[in-house]
């Protein structure tokens, strides 16, 4: 697979606050907190009720991660044969290095159609490349029609999450948007809109409706690709995405190069997992699937571009590479206690949480303070790793890729074998390790250590000056014992006749 | 049985009323319990925040310390799931660079007998019930590693339900971790802190006096937390609470 996709770095580091800083900002809003804590919390129920349905989950779990295990092993040749497949079906691939080649790709191809105005499914992929700054650059008005993207595109907003991009907001902060932007995007909301759910949705649905109908153009990502046929594959709740797919002209769908599956068959377990995981349903209400183009039915011009961005890169990576294993269920966001407070946008990516935290510094590389941040934005609690339906485990990459930022060490960026430095700023932590590593290689100056501080306790501060304030400013410091247990072991012979 | 008490660093530095209890325990269940002065630091630490070349011969002093062993007790979800899953993950990743099998080997013998105090109870041991008598209201926290790591499962609840005295109550969100995450807990204080502050705010909720755990590090966070917000509870290793007898009650 090495070498395959040499070319220009992936997107630009992102000039984003290092994770704990713009955690900071998140952790003290009562009104964020609140909205995510009832959100996850809720999501989080919904799921483990779905699966615990399913009495061969962990079989499904299991056999998805082997799916992409294989796929992405052997992604040189399912690649290959996609595009042959995609072309036999009447549809034109293009190939994307970058996030600029992407874009530049989409933008020409928007602009031969004549139109300036294109609606979109909701998409990761373009999130990632930033495709509608791309288009709006170039003149063009890309529309979101998922529910979500709308509220966070109409907020002029980031989306804070995988699935559910608004979940930052809550119903009052929605109405407030729908009430005052509407009108700038076209269809205004009705008057004395009210934040009811069933008002809220018929508002968005004759907004977007004007939108549908109109459109020439339609762009989306894919869930999934299958290689034997070349047929991509949406899921998704709300229809709106199945209207883009099928209404418009012309179809350019943007889409990672980890998303294939090589059959039909293959989908049998994703379409299980994925629906579970991420919306607590048994099946998605959508599934459009299309192979190229078809004669009076959908569009007539379909162009597919696909996506490295990073990925080749990571797929070298032999702990990292799980992490394209990934189908963005989202559920390890909604189960983590970091996501949970910090909110998605700390994480510095339209890839937040426990994913994002691998997913990011892997695809851009970990040279800005986000991405050297974002590997330490874990207690390693484990719980995304146990509800990941292709079983990633997060930790463990987590843990990777600490290594890379303190150590540095070889890893592969644009496709060259690199050697990374060490992150800036460990410099100390890096010398306490060492000392720390020496004294615990060293019983009798770890014994040495226990003594003077079990001798000095009574003088010890109840908080601690510099480095030690991000411990002693919330916690109180444990006391130190009058003596440590060694001493104690070997003064009474391990307790013997009842010594204390 | 003769088998070695890993204390931990931590436990042996800050918590030695853990260790004391735990040897009180075995001892009170037959077991002949040891303590090597040779031991140190499984390298959890260094592991988890990136520096696993330094924790390396913190594990091979691991291994030469407990390796003729029967059993090895730790009294620490974290450090007993360092060893058990992280050492043979260590090995490959050093035989994966091209360093050989020399590490995995050296630690291959301490992972099947590195056993969690009540992983050691339970299924080595084979009993619930140890004698204990603790007559408080008590609240278990299931620490991550411990959950997650080595799946102790229903253990730890099994042997506090049949402490003679003890009312066992319900955590709310039990299994959400408490922030500590070692040095998380340090490099990410203020989500680690909101973390802590929730899961104080749901034991105070419990009504317990006592919120039990099987690790101290969690512990010493928990309990930090609690006393700055004032919090009237107090955190208790396990292993204190189970060595707790009529005769001589722990507090």
């Amino acid at each position: 697979m090495s070498g395959t996709f040499v070319g220009m770095p992936v997107f630009p580091p992102p000039t984003h606050p290092a994770f704990p800083k713009a955690a900071h900002e998140a952790v003290g809003n009562p009104v964020l907190r609140g909205n995510l804590r009832h959100a996850t919390h809720t999501i989080r129920a919904k799921r483990a009720n779905a699966v615990a349905e399913v009495s061969d989950w962990a079989e499904l779990r299991e056999a998805g991660k082997r799916i992409k295990d294989h796929t992405l092993r052997h992604l040189d040749r399912y690649l290959v044969q996609l595009e042959e497949a995609v072309t036999a079906a009447g549809g034109t691939v293009h190939w994307a290095v970058d996030a600029d080649e992407a874009n530049r790709i989409v933008t020409e191809l928007v602009k031969e159609t004549g139109e300036s105005e294109v609606v979109k499914v909701k998409s990761m992929a373009t999130q990632e490349i930033g495709l509608n700054e791309a288009l709006e650059a170039a003149g063009i008005r890309a529309y979101e029609t998922d529910l979500a993207e709308l509220i966070v595109q109409l907020g002029h907003d980031r989306p804070s999450h995988i699935l559910v991009p608004a979940i930052h907001r809550n119903r009052g902060e929605i109405r407030d948007i729908f009430r005052t932007r509407m009108g700038e995007w076209g269809r205004p909301a009705p008057e004395g809109l009210t934040d009811t759910p069933a008002e809220l949705a018929e508002a968005a649905r004759l907004h977007l409706r004007e939108k549908f109908l109109r459109a020439k153009v339609g762009v989306s990502g894919a869930n999934f690709m299958v290689a034997e046929t070349g047929t991509l594959v949406v899921v998704e709740s709300e229809g709106n995405g199945r209207m883009c797919l099928t209404l418009p002209e012309t179809l350019i769908s943007v889409v990672g190069i980890e998303k294939i599956v090589p059959t039909w068959r293959d989908l049998e377990v994703f379409l299980q997992t994925l629906p579970r995981s991420s919306t607590a349903e048994r099946m998605n209400p959508y599934t459009s699937t299309w192979t190229g183009t078809t004669d009076g039915d959908g569009p007539r011009t379909f162009h597919l571009v696909l996506l490295d961005n990073g990925r080749s890169d990571t797929l070298a990576d032999e702990v990292g590479r799980q992490a394209l294993r990934c189908i963005r269920c989202s559920a390890c966001l909604n189960v983590c206690p970091v996501y949970e407070r910090a909110g998605g946008h700390a994480y510095g990516s339209v890839y937040p949480g426990p994913i994002g935290a691998i997913l990011s510094p892997q695809l851009r590389g970990t040279q800005s303070e986000i991405d050297a941040s974002l590997p330490y934005a874990s207690s390693l609690c484990g719980a995304c790793y146990e509800v990941c339906p292709v079983a990633i485990d997060i930790p463990e990459v987590l843990v990777h890729l600490r290594e890379r930022v303190v150590q540095g060490g070889e890893a592969v960026r644009d496709g060259n074998k690199v050697v990374l430095k060490p992150a800036k700023g460990h410099a100390a932590e890096r010398a306490a390790m060492r000392a720390a590593r020496w004294a615990f290689s060293h019983p009798a100056a770890l014994r040495t250590g226990q003594r003077l501080a079990s001798r000095s306790r009574r003088l010890h501060p109840r908080t601690l000056p510099g480095p030690g304030r991000a411990w002693s400013g919330t916690r109180d410091l444990p006391a130190v014992p009058a003596e440590p247990f060694r001493d104690w072991w070997q003064r009474t012979g391990g307790g013997k006749g009842g010594a204390k | 049985m003769r088998v070695a008490l890993f204390l931990t660093c931590v436990n042996d530095t800050l918590y030695p009323d853990t260790g004391r209890a735990v040897v009180k325990l075995l001892t009170r269940l037959g077991v002949e319990v040891d303590f090597p002065m040779a031991q140190t630091c499984c390298g959890q630490a260094h592991y988890n925040t990136g520096y696993r070349h330094e924790a390396e011969p913190l594990a091979r002093h691991f291994s030469d310390v407990f390796g003729e062993y029967e059993a090895i007790v730790t009294p620490s979800g974290s450090c007993g799931a360092m060893v058990r899953e992280l050492y043979p993950r260590m090995g490959e990743r050093a035989r994966a660079e091209g360093r050989g099998s020399g590490l995995a080997a050296a630690l291959a013998p301490v992972v099947p007998k590195t056993y969690e105090l009540t992983e050691f109870l339970v299924d080595v041991l084979g009993v619930t019930d140890v004698g204990a008598y603790y007559p408080h209201t008590v609240t278990y926290h299931p620490t991550c590693h411990g959950l997650r790591g080595l799946g102790l499962g229903d253990r730890p609840r099994r042997l506090l339900e049949a402490v003679k005295g003890l009312e066992l109550v319900e955590l709310p969100g039990a299994e959400e971790c408490c922030g500590f995450g070692g040095t998380f807990a340090l490099k990410n204080a203020d989500v680690s802190a909101a973390m802590g502050t929730d899961k104080v705010r749901n034991a105070e909720s419990s009504g317990a006096e006592v919120l039990c755990a099987a690790d101290n590090s969690c512990l010493m966070h928990i309990g930090g937390t609690m006393t700055r917000l004032g919090s009237g509870m107090r955190p208790v290793h396990i292993a204190e609470i189970l060595a707790s007898t009529e005769e001589e009650p722990a507090a």
